[in-house]
């Protein structure tokens, strides 16, 4: 990896002001909104700060990783990319930096959210705490993934909406929002959504077990690999493009 | 490694096609530049001179051909950091200023020169802590070229550097490009503007329709492309007579009237004068330039009927609409 590329990339993310509202500031102020009033609230048998906390850390970190990736589109559309083409950066270290500021910001969103939720009084031992970061972070990776195909697949025009969308789709199925479905057929469709598994891991830490259950783990690798080899595919569509 | 075992072969283009769906855009060229030759690829838009850029930068792949660059394929050589570029399109990213965008750019070659240094050599030492979405576009031009030269590449390849640009700000760049690249680099530079190449290339490679239609030193192509054309209403003088005037390239006689090619403006002139004097009864003078767009179609056609009566392939596509990528 080229520290001096990554330090720039991240600099550029840090400079990009409306990432930082979208993906740390929102989750933050929702969380105070709407945990601080509700803080005795038991919700799917824990505290309803612990699962807003969490499901909050889930929509912003998702807002990261997925915008970082779709940033590709902007870099695309105005021919960056093929310039970097011609230098020797690999497209690996360029996705690759891509990923780091990403999970850069995700990381900030989680350990902010992290904060807020021990002022409203969530209460987790230290492992716990590592336990559950560790969790969001490898839940992220299918968004990265959906980040860098939606990249490839969009134009700066359509991304906004694209972006918005896919998100909120993603947080409010996911239950980020609150939970919306308490059984039945909704509950099972729902249960195949990697975002399903983010806003879930805070139970899962207190779970008996205190891991996710193994459906968690196929889920996030089935999307991880489905949407790979699409990225793959429209990349190599888009590699092959003279614009 | 010392310079001549890691640049043996310079450039070598052989036998290069690619076709956009039914649109040829590049038909069977063929180009060997010499290291440290400075070659401009002249032609108006849909000549193929892009399309030939990219194959050689490996931004494209060919349909047939190949492309060496100091004997190794495009992919090596830009993974080696032997190649700069200027593209067509490529602005600059957002959320930097100019010198983290240099810095930034040198960080990913093996042997970058120094930033400072080309920030000052390529003028944009004084825009350096500006934000790259707040510049003119001559200062963008100026930067995209920083970004270019600070690889210190072997192989500079610059598509249409001044297309954005005014008339003064061309003046410029060309200016502070032929300072930079004094050094031994190999240029090639795509343009269709006649004056520039003629000003700053040693070859000029002539392209349309995809194909390579003259190559040589530019005083020969402004020959064939720079001229004038006199046009006149006289009988009675022959063609071979008007040869006679000095300066006449070529003359042709079609009923009452009489064509007189000449090689720039200031012969057409002095043919004119002399025509005047020796024939008082000649009327419906017409000078015009041949342009360059008029020369491609001319050195096209010709190119073309030898491609049919040769052996080339045939080209049902030739007569298509639009040759413009």
């Amino acid at each position: 990896m080229n520290f001096t590329y990554l330090k720039f990339e991240i600099l550029r993310t840090l400079r990009n002001r409306r990432f930082l509202v979208f993906s740390l500031i929102f989750p933050l102020v929702l969380f105070f909104a709407i945990a601080g009033p509700n803080k005795m609230v038991i919700v799917e048998g824990i505290h309803f700060p612990l699962y807003y906390m969490t499901a909050m850390a889930s929509w912003g970190s998702m807002t990261a990783t997925l915008s970082s990736g779709a940033r590709i589109a902007a870099e695309r559309q105005i021919g960056w990319t093929r310039q970097l083409k011609i230098t020797p950066l690999s497209t690996r270290n360029y996705f690759a930096a891509k990923i780091v500021c990403g999970y850069m910001m995700a990381l900030f969103t989680v350990l902010a959210l992290g904060v807020a939720g021990t002022i409203l009084g969530v209460h987790l031992s230290g492992p716990e705490w590592l336990k559950l970061v560790a969790l969001l972070l490898v839940g992220l990776i299918p968004f990265v993934v959906i980040g860098i195909l939606l990249g490839h697949l969009m134009k700066v025009d359509s991304l906004g909406p694209a972006l918005g969308g896919v998100t909120s789709l993603f947080a409010l199925l996911g239950g980020s929002f609150g939970p919306i479905f308490q059984s039945g057929f909704m509950l099972k469709v729902v249960k195949d959504i990697p975002s399903y598994w983010l806003v879930q891991a805070s139970q899962s830490v207190l779970s008996p077990s205190g891991w996710p259950p193994a459906q968690s783990w196929i889920v996030i690798g089935v999307w991880t690999v489905v949407m790979s080899r699409l990225a793959v595919i429209v990349y190599r569509r888009d590699s092959n493009r003279v614009s | 490694m010392n310079e001549t075992t890691r640049r043996p072969h310079g450039i070598v283009v052989d036998h290069l096609s690619k076709s956009f769906g039914s649109v040829a855009a590049v038909r069977d060229v063929s180009l060997t530049i010499e290291t440290g030759e400075i070659v401009a690829l002249l032609g108006p838009n849909g000549a193929g001179k892009t399309t030939t850029i990219d194959m050689i930068l490996g931004l494209s792949r060919p349909d047939k051909g190949t492309v060496t660059l100091f004997g190794t394929t495009p992919a090596n050589a830009v993974l080696a950091g032997h190649v700069g570029g200027m593209l067509q399109t490529g602005s600059p990213p957002q959320y930097l200023n100019v010198r983290e965008l240099i810095t930034m750019v040198a960080s990913l070659y093996p042997h970058p020169l120094d930033v400072d240094h080309v920030l000052e050599m390529t003028g944009t030492a004084e825009i350096a802590t500006r934000s790259t979405t707040k510049l003119s576009g001559g200062q963008t031009q100026r930067v995209r070229f920083a970004v270019a030269l600070v690889a210190d590449p072997d192989l500079l390849v610059l598509d249409e550097p001044t297309a954005a640009i005014d008339v003064e700000g061309r003046r410029d760049f060309w200016n502070i490009m032929r300072s930079v690249v004094a050094g031994g680099k190999t240029v090639i530079f795509a343009t269709h503007y006649l004056e520039e190449a003629d000003a700053y290339a040693d070859r000029i490679v002539l392209m349309a329709r995809g194909r390579v239609v003259a190559d040589g030193p530019p005083t020969e192509i402004k020959a064939k492309v720079g001229g004038r054309v006199i046009r006149a209403t006289l009988s009675e003088v022959s063609a071979e007579e008007l040869m006679t005037i000095e300066g006449v390239a070529k003359a042709e006689r079609q009923g009452e009237g009489i064509t007189l090619s000449c090689s720039d403006s200031a012969t057409s002139d002095r043919v004119l004068r002399e025509l005047l004097t020796r024939y008082p009864a000649a009327r419906d003078f017409e000078v015009h330039g041949v342009g360059l767009e008029e020369a491609f179609l001319v050195l096209t056609a010709d190119n073309e009927d030898s491609a049919v009566s040769g052996t080339d392939d045939a080209n049902p596509e030739l007569d298509g609409p639009g040759f413009e990528r």
